[in-house]
């Protein structure tokens, strides 16, 4: 009975396709922006993410985030490194900074200063130039997406000049960074460079950066720090979090993000439950006549849910192939660099796919079973 | 002594070949208070298996309202409904149901056929709600419709077919599972009256079997010489009763052609 079920569904072409886009039209919203959301929680400790080699962040106790550092003294590098367990400390600068070209245009960038003499702190997947490439002077590595953001129409070359709150630094190497929250522009260059790009070169020390001793949890020697210097340490897990939390709470991004969730969701109830609704309503003296026929209403119920299954499938089906269409279109756009169709959520919204086609259903559904058979011997 | 049908019910070999179906003092009313409507007030009625009734009588009168009782679609106040040795009343809407796909077929008035489902999909449809594959199912459905004029139509859909077709679709449907009782209501009335009688013709033919009742219900007196018994219905109950003698001779000599 469910393939006759099937039938009566594939049999009305209009209401089959009415039932699929309400169903495609969710599910393709809410990946959409629910991978989105995640995207930009992931942009929001980026530059945590991108620090592989310490585990343990030192910073001023009032930091929440990545995105607002508080100066450290200088002394308290030291300190840190004294530390028992502590196998290795290196400065870490973050500042937001105004960049320019030669042709006039102008930017905000994310500068981050790293250790001198270990160039701790830079991802490792230089596309031009290496690392080394940072010890010359005045030198500078760029993302490929910051590069085209200062000079459009152009893909990424070495040796291009730009000047940084007004002082030249050249492009020495070209590192593909994590996409930011702040700015599509991530610089890194040497720590002392990178002071004298935004405080005429006096001290700033954001972060330091430690590396507990083999066989040490990154969490007992974060405590150590803290409990000895009295200043904020964590993990690097602990900080990406604490950075994501602060975008949840400071900014608007989740009640946005789940007002075109809901909405999704609800624009989608309303289109599947008024079509099927439509469908039922259309089929209901073939169901009396069926029940006449001697078919139990157990067996109607399966049907009627075959044919939600049906729909629910088929839709999320489609939802989901234009969502993955959808990223790997814009893939190239530097804008929207970073942001993927999570699996975690591809999953999730077959839930919710599930849930819309069974809310939808449950009006339906009841007619269908409280249908008189009585009814088929009358007009 | 009793013979088991094919789908298991045990049916009293007396009972299935004399009264097939035996009601007495059936009441039904709808409604209530100052709006209550006495549609059946005591009705009598008998069907047998190998002959045609025929259940006639003026608008209203309550003769959809009986068949239906019969069919174990609508329950009724008080009597005794005996269908196939079966007290329908004693039954819940569950064992109703399956008494129904079990023994029972049905052609309305209005076809009620699925618009989704070929002419042979429909025809096959009890088979397959009994859990026959399909295959068998519209393998059995085909010779059926066959029978009733329909070797070339099996492929259509219902609205590719003429109301006195589709109406051989509904009965190659009602047929289809072999019921021990036929119920049909008024399955002319929505047909010209020469397809009517066509219909009608072939219903005869191939509806009416010795392990079979059929009952009809009309009021087209043009289609009355088809029957073998007639219930005349007035006023919720059976006024009159008569017998066609010729027709059940007829019957008689037919008999082969049906097994
Ligand atoms: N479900 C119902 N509710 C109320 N009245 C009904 C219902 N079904 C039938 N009736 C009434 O019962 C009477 C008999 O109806 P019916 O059995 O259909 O007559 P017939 O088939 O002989 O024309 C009619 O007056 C009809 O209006
Ligand atoms: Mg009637």
């Amino acid at each position: 009975m469910i393939r006759v079920g099937l039938r009566m569904l594939l049999g009305d072409r209009t209401k089959l396709f009415g039932l699929i886009f309400g169903v495609a039209f969710s599910t393709l919203l809410i990946c959409q922006q629910t991978s989105i959301f995640f995207g930009l929680l992931a942009r929001a400790s980026s530059v945590v993410n991108d620090v592989r080699e310490a585990s343990v962040w030192v910073m001023d106790p009032s930091v929440q985030t990545i995105e607002v550092p508080y100066p450290l003294r200088d002394t308290e590098l030291g300190r840190v490194r004294g530390i028992e367990g502590v196998q290795w400390a290196v400065p870490f600068f973050k500042a937001q900074v105004i960049v320019r070209t030669r042709a006039g245009r102008l930017e905000n960038g994310v500068l981050l200063g790293i250790d001198d003499a270990s160039l701790v702190g830079v991802p490792d997947e230089f596309l031009q130039g290496s690392i080394e490439d940072l010890s010359r002077p005045d030198a500078i590595a760029m993302n490929p997406a910051g590069f085209r953001l200062l000079f459009p129409g152009e893909q990424p070359v070495l040796g291009r000049e730009i000047e940084i709150n007004d002082r030249r630094a050249r492009i020495a190497a070209i590192v593909d960074a994590s996409a930011a929250f702040t700015s599509n522009l991530t610089i890194y260059t040497r720590y002392s460079l990178a002071t004298q790009y935004t405080n005429n070169g006096r001290n700033e020390l954001s972060f330091v950066l430690a590396r507990p001793a083999p066989g040490l949890e990154p969490e007992r020697i974060a405590q150590r720090i803290a409990a000895r210097t009295g200043l904020k340490a964590v993990t690097t897990e602990e900080f990406r979090l604490e950075s994501i939390l602060y975008i949840l709470k400071t900014t608007g991004i989740p009640v946005s993000f789940g007002t075109v969730v809901l909405l999704g969701a609800i624009i989608g109830v309303a289109i599947v439950g008024l079509t099927f609704h439509q469908f039922v309503s259309d089929n209901l003296k073939q169901y009396a006549a069926l029940k006449a026929i001697g078919i139990r209403n157990g067996r109607l119920l399966g049907m009627t849910l075959a044919q939600a299954a049906f729909v629910g499938a088929i839709g999320y089906g489609f939802g989901l192939a234009a969502a993955a269409a959808f990223f790997h279109f814009t893939a190239p756009v530097d804008a929207l660099r970073g942001f993927h169709l999570y699996p975690e959520v591809a999953v999730a919204v077959a839930g919710a796919a599930a849930l819309i086609v069974l809310a939808s259903t449950v009006l339906s559904l009841k007619r269908v079973l409280v249908v008189d058979p009585a009814t088929v011997f009358r007009g | 002594m009793s013979t088991t049908t094919e789908h298991g019910a045990a049916i009293p070999e007396a009972a299935a070949h004399a009264s097939a179906v035996r009601c007495r003092g059936i009441e039904k009313s709808f409604g209530d208070g100052s709006a209550r409507l006495r549609v059946l007030r005591g009705a009598d009625f008998d069907a047998a298996a190998g002959e045609m009734t025929f259940l006639v009588g003026p608008s209203g009168c309550g003769k959809t309202t009986l068949i239906s009782v019969i069919g174990g679609i609508l329950s009724c106040e008080a009597g005794e409904v005996r269908v196939l040795g079966t007290e329908l009343r004693a039954l819940s809407n569950r064992a109703l149901a399956d008494f129904r796909l079990a023994h029972l077929g049905f052609v309305f008035q209005q076809f009620h056929l699925l618009p989704a489902l070929s002419a042979l999909e429909n025809a096959a449809v009890p088979l397959v709600a009994r859990g026959l594959g399909h295959r068998r199912a519209e393998e059995r459905a085909a010779a059926l419709l066959e029978r009733l004029g329909l070797a070339d139509e099996m492929r259509k859909f219902p609205t590719q077919l003429s109301g006195g077709q589709q109406q051989r679709v509904a009965i190659a449907r009602a047929l289809v599972h072999e019921p021990s009782l036929l119920i049909c209501d008024e399955p002319t009335a929505s047909l010209d009256a020469r397809s009517g009688h066509t219909v009608m013709e072939l219903l005869r033919e191939v509806a009416v079997a010795p392990a079979r009742a059929v009952i009809v219900v009309t009021h087209d007196s043009r289609i009355f010489e088809l029957a073998d018994r007639i219930a005349h219905m007035s006023d919720g109950v059976i006024a009159r009763e008569e017998r066609r003698a010729a027709r059940s001779a007829t019957h008689q000599h037919s008999l082969p052609s049906t097994t």
